[in-house]
């Protein structure tokens, strides 16, 4: 751990002891969270989260291709997301950082799981279906990706519109149909520090933190899970958490749906 | 550039298709220091381009052997977005144009930056292109200009780029991704406004040497637009700052 991070991480302990945290947020309080969506005309479906200072922008474009062999009738879901070396001083150039891959497959859990994206409408024909692909560009890093990646990508998702398909062309300034949604997920994230939980930890209380855990919930069901750090949660948090996140699915929602 | 035989109509009685003028600009919007972590950054929006440039520096250099004990080194990163094309999805990551594009603009800066006064140290450059339609290497250098100066980075000056093309025998200037793809002949450059030095010059396809001329001097003519709206953007953020501070 870097000197500067020791510094943050013990002013968090600090203030957590006192009852506080850095913002006056309450520990099961999200940040201030802005959707915008459809700020890239040229994608498909696009969406800009901000949760606090954290910022990403979700892209979303619809490929012809071919359908998974176990799925010949469905269209396939691909979810990639980018630290990019912009968002933060800690981020470098290069090849996908495990950091990054985890995030995208954490979110990638919760929106296949949840079967958000109605798969078999990605149909075409025999061996030609639509591939969705999602990106997520972190521009700007103050803690809690996975849920404001979540937020991004559910939010692009529902914004997307298929282009038109004729005499085995895609028509892509033809974009009326929308993107069947059935069904919407959120996650929530909680940091472990001192024994105390906290929702949406920022960039600070992250290097506070000594265990994360996200819970992505459709509302009636948990939907993914990862649990993050080296620290441990007992079952009854793990529990209470569960608990939280589902509590937490109308009002994200709510701001997913918004247009 | 594509082929020439299914060429639209690019230029109809010497309007362009998007209604400009041939030594028009798009529509230029700049705003300085949008990204809280970075210590200098600039959102711009040029035509359907929307790009985001961030700078981190001067810092320590990392590798280290990398380090110069003279002057500060630049590091350029230019790279499109995989959702940025209204085709198909792209690849992530820079591939070999972006690699190039990353080279000649670290070369621009590394003419105006002051890299005298952080022997050593490394400067970041960040250009993301999130929504491209033409000209998004100019946009670029045009954005990472101003994101450099709020940054408080000394430079001897705050360099614009543009580019010039040809359709038929008319010069265009600012070309979006149409034209682009169908003109005779494509010209980027990034000069300096305080000299009119050319730091950024490529070409292809086909200029006499009065038309090269003739483009040059067209590039000049627009800076005067593109360097207004450069400066307007970074004093814009003075001024929201002056006013946070007088209404405390």
């Amino acid at each position: 751990m870097e000197a500067i991070d020791m510094v943050k991480s013990s002013y968090i302990r600090e203030l957590f002891a006192k009852g506080l945290r850095e913002d006056m947020r309450k520990s099961s309080e999200f940040r201030k969270i802005k959707i915008t969506p459809n700020v890239i005309e040229n994608a498909e479906g696009s969406a800009q989260v901000d949760l606090g200072a954290t910022r990403v922008l979700a892209g979303v474009k619809l490929d012809l291709g071919e359908p998974m062999e176990d799925t010949p009738e469905e269209g396939t879901l691909a979810m990639s997301a980018e630290l990019l070396p912009l968002a933060s001083a800690e981020y470098e150039t290069g090849p996908p950082s495990p950091e990054s891959i985890e995030l995208a497959r954490v979110v990638d859990r919760g929106i296949r799981a949840g079967k958000c994206v109605n798969m078999p409408s990605l149909f075409i024909e025999k061996d030609k279906v639509w591939n969705v692909y999602v990106d997520v560009y972190v521009l700007n890093f103050d803690g809690n990706l996975f849920d404001a990646s979540e937020l991004a990508a559910m939010a692009a998702l529902v914004n997307t519109k298929v282009p038109e398909y004729e005499d085995g062309k895609v028509l892509r300034e033809k974009r009326v149909k929308e993107l069947k949604i059935d069904n919407i997920v959120t996650s929530a994230t909680f940091a472990k520090i001192d024994g105390g939980i906290l929702l949406d930890p920022d960039g600070n209380e992250e290097s506070a933190a000594t265990t994360r855990l996200t819970v992505a919930t459709d509302g009636k069901f948990v939907r993914a899970m990862q649990k993050g750090l080296g620290g441990n949660f007992t079952t009854n948090e793990v529990d209470e958490m569960a608990e939280m996140a589902m509590q937490k699915h109308d009002e994200l929602k709510k701001h997913i749906e918004s247009r | 550039m594509a082929s020439k035989a299914n060429r639209p109509e690019l230029i109809v009685h010497g309007k362009r298709l998007d209604g400009r003028a041939l030594d028009e600009l798009r529509p230029l919007k700049i705003e300085a220091s949008v990204l809280k972590n970075a210590d200098g950054s600039a959102y711009l929006e040029w035509g359907r381009n929307k790009v985001l440039a961030a700078v981190y520096g001067p810092m320590e250099t990392q590798p280290k052997h990398m380090a110069d004990p003279t002057r500060a080194i630049i590091k350029c990163r230019y790279a499109m977005a995989p959702f940025s094309s209204l085709e198909e999805h792209g690849r992530t990551g820079p591939n070999r144009r972006a690699t190039e594009i990353s080279k000649v603009t670290r070369e621009v800066f590394e003419n105006v930056v002051m890299l005298n006064e952080f022997p050593g140290s490394m400067i970041n450059i960040f250009i993301e292109i999130l929504q491209s339609d033409g000209g998004t290497r100019a946009a670029g250098i045009t954005a990472a200009s101003v994101a450099l100066a709020s940054a408080g980075i000394h430079m001897r000056d705050l360099v614009y780029a543009v580019s010039i093309g040809k359709v038929g025998e008319h010069l265009i200037l600012d070309l979006n991704m149409l034209e682009d793809n169908y003109s005779d002949s494509d010209m980027p450059m990034a000069i300096s406004p305080r000299n009119d030095n050319v730091l950024l010059l490529q070409m292809d396809g086909e200029y006499t040497k009065e038309e090269l001329h003739k483009a040059m001097e067209m590039a000049k003519e627009a800076g005067k637009t593109i360097s207004k709206i450069q400066k307007d953007a970074l004093k814009h953020v003075y001024k929201k700052v002056a006013e946070k501070y007088e209404s405390e």
